[in-house]
């Protein structure tokens, strides 16, 4: 058995008397589409958010392909190849698609200590071939993000990920209040990951969504996993019944 | 129409400098054609980079989603502690130096504070206003330092550089000034996480950009160049009162607001608050010389920056309510 991408050890996260995670450990394989299903308040964010680098667990491991890892920011998880896509959270609406996607990681012309003179050609050239990559057109990469549909935001912010080589993409529910065409759009997104070989972990309330994009399931509740089952070996009424 | 909206929309600048035109004909015509003689620009240019560098700051800081209340307080406090110190035998521009560390260790001090206790800014620089103003009188001792005429080179800031005496060196610094802003914000990796901090914060956040450090050098930024002002009207005016500056805060906020600075942050440009600043001293100047009772000033600059916020705010719901098609 090959080492597991991302490995979590026994974590536990306490939020002012919440104990949010009870001892999570968890394995995820290279190239595989994990789906993690759960009641509201179950974990599965703050779980991710580990991963991300937005919080610090209060206790337990962290593994990257087998190394142990302090993931202290999201600059050290996308370091690591690690991309999360929130819901919310990841795109400027009053900045164009282009200087959306390289937020933070901006090319550039010549700098002096990190900062410097921004190589806008490049930006805008390669954000129209990303963006083209994931099967999204845009007609601008100048166009605000801010003007873009819920789907089509969602998009950019795959093509983003994808660009920077991400290893494992997260998405914590992204497709929280979308339409049902707009679903099925960012659904296909998804599904594409996995034909790139991409390791991914998407949070839905959607049973069906994430049984039609994922090749495993891990159920949590109560700040615990209460089942990991390939979707061969399981269904929708089993993972109910679990939460 | 459509096209229009849209441009409005990127350049909120634009609705501010159509006024400033407008303005600039009545003035012209009001006053009898005086308003644009030499004398009078040589009046509007003597002022009008004071109150642009100090807006300038302000607008930068409100794109990052930040407020400034103690730059009017800043603006005295620089050229007081450097003329005490050129006073108490300091070289000039040792003293200059020193009057900007000052300046940015306040800004320092503001941001630093706002962020650390997540505290409004508002609230910070407002208290930070009356402290400033209140060290600025201590500092002078309660009387305002001499410095004879030519014993500092004030010329450097405040002396004419052409024959006719039009302009002087302080608007040759403020558009130096102004040029290096403006592309710091709009070419440079800093300005584009000045803008994504102001923009959406947690967004910014994700993305790994450190806001709370972004909005600690914009701080910084705008005191500085709120003393730098300062300094550069008492070099012109070889007088060193810790009066001066007073309303400058709210003033500079107008501009920037009138520019088309969205209060919320992420919106705004360079160019906007220098319209602002603009429009403002062009106001102030062009009813004295239409012979308006100068009493209107502040209620016209009110009145323009509640016009400026609602006009903005509508433009910016079109806006929304426009998506941009796909060819799919
Ligand atoms: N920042 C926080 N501060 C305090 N408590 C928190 C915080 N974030 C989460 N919690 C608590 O931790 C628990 C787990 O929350 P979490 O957001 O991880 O759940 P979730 O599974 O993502 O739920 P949902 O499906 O609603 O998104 C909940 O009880 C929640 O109230
Ligand atoms: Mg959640």
């Amino acid at each position: 058995m090959t080492t597991p991408i991302i490995e979590t050890r026994n974590l536990h996260k306490w939020y002012s008397g919440v104990h949010a995670l009870k001892g999570v450990s968890l394995k995820v394989e290279r190239g595989q589409a994990l789906g993690l299903v759960g009641d509201n308040g179950a974990g599965k964010s703050t779980l991710i958010n580990i991963l991300s680098g937005l919080h610090r667990q209060d206790d337990g491991e962290v593994l990257v392909e087998g190394q142990q890892t302090d993931i202290r920011n999201p600059k050290d998880a996308m370091g690591l190849g690690i991309e999360t896509i929130y819901q919310y959270n990841s795109m400027v609406p009053l900045m164009s698609i282009s200087r959306n996607v390289f937020i933070g990681r901006e090319p550039l012309k010549w700098s002096i200590g990190g900062f410097g003179i921004l190589d806008e050609k490049k930006m805008r050239e390669d954000s129209v071939k990303a963006i083209a990559d994931v099967d999204l057109h845009l007609r601008s990469p100048d166009a605000l993000v801010g003007e873009l549909s819920g789907g089509q935001r969602q998009g950019v912010a795959i093509a983003r990920a994808m660009h920077f080589k991400s290893k494992v993409m997260i998405l914590d529910e992204p497709t929280n209040h979308l339409s049902v065409k707009e679903t099925a759009k960012v659904i296909g997104f998804v599904k594409g990951l996995k034909a790139q070989g991409v390791t991914s972990i998407f949070i839905s309330h959607n049973m069906h969504h994430v049984f039609a994009c994922c090749d495993r399931i891990v159920a949590m509740a109560l700040g615990q996993i209460v089942l990991d089952k390939p979707v061969s070996e399981t269904s929708i009424e089993e993972v109910s019944e679990k939460l | 129409m459509r096209r229009l909206f849209k441009l409005s929309l990127q350049k909120p600048e634009l609705a501010g400098a159509l006024l400033l035109l407008v303005l600039v004909i009545v003035f012209q015509i009001r006053s009898d054609y005086v308003f644009l003689s030499v004398n009078n620009i040589r009046g509007i240019l003597g002022l009008l980079p004071e109150t642009a560098l100090v807006a300038l700051g302000v607008t930068l800081l409100m794109i990052c989603g930040e407020f400034d209340l103690s730059v009017g307080s800043v603006f005295a406090l620089m050229p007081m502690t450097m003329a005490v110190l050129v006073v108490g035998g300091w070289p000039f521009w040792l003293a200059v130096g020193a009057g900007l560390l000052v300046c940015a260790f306040i800004g320092f001090l503001n941001g630093w504070i706002t962020i650390r206790f997540d505290i409004p800014s508002f609230i910070t620089t407002l208290g930070m206003m009356f402290m400033a103003r209140s060290l600025t009188v201590v500092v002078s001792g309660g009387f305002p330092p001499r410095i004879r005429p030519g014993e500092v080179p004030s010329w450097i800031f405040a002396g004419f550089v052409d024959d006719g005496g039009l302009i002087r060196a302080s608007v040759l610094w403020f558009i130096g000034i102004a040029v290096l802003i403006s592309l710091l914000l709009s070419k440079t990796n800093f300005g584009n996480w000045v803008r994504a901090t102001g923009g959406f914060m947690p967004a910014a956040a994700a993305m790994g950009i450190p806001t709370g450090k972004v909005k600690i050098a914009c701080f910084m930024i705008c005191s500085v160049l709120a003393g730098f002002a300062g300094m550069i009207q008492s070099l012109r005016l070889n007088s060193f009162l810790p009066s001066i500056g007073e309303g400058m805060e709210l003033q500079a906020v107008a501009a920037a607001v009138i520019g088309g600075t969205a209060l919320a942050g992420g919106v705004g440009s360079i160019i906007g608050g220098l319209i602002g600043a603009t429009l403002i001293r062009v106001i102030d100047n062009g009813m004295v010389m239409s012979q308006v009772d100068a009493n209107w000033f502040k209620f016209a600059i009110g009145a323009l920056t509640i016009f400026a916020v609602v006009g903005n705010a509508w433009l910016r719901r079109r806006g929304r309510a426009m998506k941009v098609e796909t060819d799919k």
